[in-house]
């Protein structure tokens, strides 16, 4: 953390950067080898979205993506998770601006962001800004629990790896 | 919705097959230290030594920051701050999916060359 009470994570190796800007922002950036309007097409067309949002390597399906992408519109996504059903997470966009900006409400809990999208073009490439304001700092918390949640096996095995290291530091300085 | 995903992060795991990283992780467990520190320890150039701790970083195992022209390494994680790690984990998770975003916009960008040359014939 340094003196402005900012906490960015790996800033200097990884692609993708996360800063917390304040108690209910969070801000995602990275930069893809393309021009904004195919960045934002790959945003826009339901059949290309659906294909990145829930990567592969994660345990979950999306059971349906509909998007109707202007001022305005509505979108739902619906997720099945095991044998306990599906979920929906749905909202309405606020702001369209082809190959520049989107904004959109998530509208499925009272602790929802909205969420802002930039696509800025930069020589050929794009530079992908997203910008997560919550109701509350404590909504932002839960979000963020909630992702270190969606990490869990992996780092849970990681926690208990970590433990028995420290546990066989701890033997051999008796 | 990223509360409710599962990823399974391979390049956690893939960090720890090795078992000079996993020395590495050994030995900051018992005290923070310097990658020319870590590079004589397990007798390795400072170039190999700097692959390793990137590797455990990527992975979230290990942090590291420099000041002046020295660049400390510590443990990761479970030596973060509360909040910086849960950081790192949503960071991990946009992260993966960034990474399919960028298969499909390739994708797009080739398929656009080809129709782009299709046009001039």
């Amino acid at each position: 953390m340094d003196a402005s009470g900012k906490i960015e994570a790996a800033p200097t190796k990884s692609r993708t950067t996360v800063e917390r800007k304040s108690d209910r922002e969070i801000v995602v950036t990275r930069t893809f080898n393309a021009p904004a309007r195919l960045v934002f097409e790959a945003w826009t067309k339901p059949e290309l979205f659906q294909r990145w949002w829930v990567p592969k390597s994660i345990d979950m399906t999306l059971l349906s993506c509909e998007m109707d992408v202007r001022v305005g519109g509505g979108y739902r996504l619906e997720f099945g998770h095991g044998d306990s059903g599906s979920m929906a997470f749905f909202g309405r966009y606020l702001e369209v601006i082809p190959h520049s900006r989107l904004v959109w409400t998530n509208e499925e809990s009272d602790d929802g962001a909205v969420t802002t999208v930039t696509f800025e073009e930069r020589a050929g490439n794009t530079l992908l800004v997203l910008h997560e304001l919550y109701p509350s700092k404590e909504a932002l918390d839960a979000a963020g629990t909630g992702a270190a949640d969606a990490m869990g096996e992996t780092f849970g095995q990681l926690d208990e790896l970590l433990a028995s290291l420290d546990a066989h530091v701890g033997r051999s300085r008796l | 919705m990223v509360q409710y995903m599962r990823a399974h992060l391979d390049a956690s795991f893939a960090a720890l097959s090795d078992a000079t990283r996993r020395g590495v992780l050994e030995q900051l467990g018992r005290a923070d230290a310097s990658i020319s520190d870590l590079a004589e320890t397990f007798h390795m150039t400072l170039t190999g030594m700097k692959k390793h701790v990137g590797v455990l970083e990527r992975a979230g195992l290990v942090a590291t920051q420099k000041v002046g022209r020295v660049r400390t390494c510590r443990l990761g994680l479970r030596r973060l701050e509360k909040e910086a790690a849960w950081i790192e984990r949503y960071r991990q998770l946009w992260d993966t999916r960034f990474d399919e975003l960028d298969v499909v916009v390739e994708e797009l960008r080739r398929k656009e060359k080809v129709d782009g040359r299709k046009r001039q014939d």
